[in-house]
């Protein structure tokens, strides 16, 4: 079971896609559910404190906004696990705030310059499409080795 | 500061959509009590989420994903339900991430497509390759060179 990196992090078909081929899916969920159930100072509504911009010092310099370092706090550990990705490019349901927009340019940058194996798409426009779509999924998963589960 | 006290800890949650002719949340949130092991199911107007320990979760994952394999949809929740940091019942309006569901929820039909197809195929042909869709062409600089002449001309 490899674990890859999915883009946009909270996309349901690339979770449940990565899940139903065997492997497990490295998204968003994960990085806020450990904060979620973490005890500490209440800091609504995701838990980030101020310690998180310092924990993303380990991937965006200092000079970088603190919300895109806060963010990089959830998504940094996620991108140290990953064995793979799946991105889909210009989805138009991965936009936000600035600090969104920069942090989800970052985590492009920094999957590419990884040297993981990197499966690109665009989303299904058509039925076709979307035989493509999971035939692509799926043999990009079936060709990832097999990694035991830490 | 005030300090922290979670909520629900050591379980998961996950959001079950489901997009089927044949099937509606609330038949699915039946079928999915016979087979909770007390896990927390809680129906919805997109399916169900559920949140329990871990390995309670993930059988009935696998119980649910059976009933309808093409047309069931799973993925992990980060907030417990009922969250008042989430609940539109707190907050009004959409829930923070329904609209990136909608979106995708349209899409759906297309994925049940692709799964039953290549179900149907069963791996005999060969898979097809995603095409890079035809990209829209950036703007030439010389074209935008000539764009700005003409319109100081």
């Amino acid at each position: 079971m490899a674990k890859v990196f999915i883009y946009p992090a909270t996309s349901l078909i690339l979770s449940d896609l990565v899940a139903r081929f065997g492997h497990k899916p490295l998204g968003a969920a994960l990085g806020i559910r450990e904060r979620i159930q973490t005890a500490g100072v209440d800091s609504p509504p995701l838990q980030i404190t101020p310690e998180e911009p310092k924990r993303g010092l380990k991937y965006a310099a200092v000079e970088v906004p603190s919300g895109v370092r806060g963010r990089m706090a959830i998504y940094g550990p996620l991108l140290d696990e990953a064995g793979a990705a799946i991105i889909v490019n210009d989805a138009d349901l991965a936009f936000g705030c600035m600090g969104c927009a920069r942090t989800d340019e970052l985590l492009l940058f920094i999957l590419r310059q990884s040297g993981i194996p990197i499966l690109e798409l665009d989303y299904p426009g058509n039925e076709e499409e979307g035989v493509q779509f999971v035939a692509a999924v799926r043999k990009f998963l079936d060709n990832l080795p097999g990694e035991v589960e830490s | 500061m005030v300090e922290y006290t979670p909520d629900h800890v050591g379980t998961v949650t996950k959001y079950v959509f489901v997009e089927s002719p044949s099937m509606t949340p609330g038949e699915l949130a039946l079928r999915a009590y016979e087979a909770s092991e007390g896990v927390l199911i809680k129906e919805t107007c997109f399916g169900l989420q559920v949140t329990g320990e871990p390995g309670a979760v993930d059988r009935l994952i696998e119980v649910i994903r059976s009933i309808d394999p093409d047309h069931i949809f799973i993925k992990d929740r980060g907030f417990p339900p009922g969250d008042s940091r989430r609940c539109r019942a707190n907050l009004g309006g959409a829930r923070p991430g329904y609209l990136g569901h909608e979106r995708e929820f349209r899409l759906l039909r297309y994925i049940s497509r692709g799964l039953e197809e290549l179900e149907r195929r069963g791996g005999e042909e060969p898979e097809p390759v995603h095409p890079a869709r035809e990209k829209r062409t950036k703007l030439d600089i010389r074209r935008l060179q000539e764009l700005i002449e003409s319109e100081e001309s």
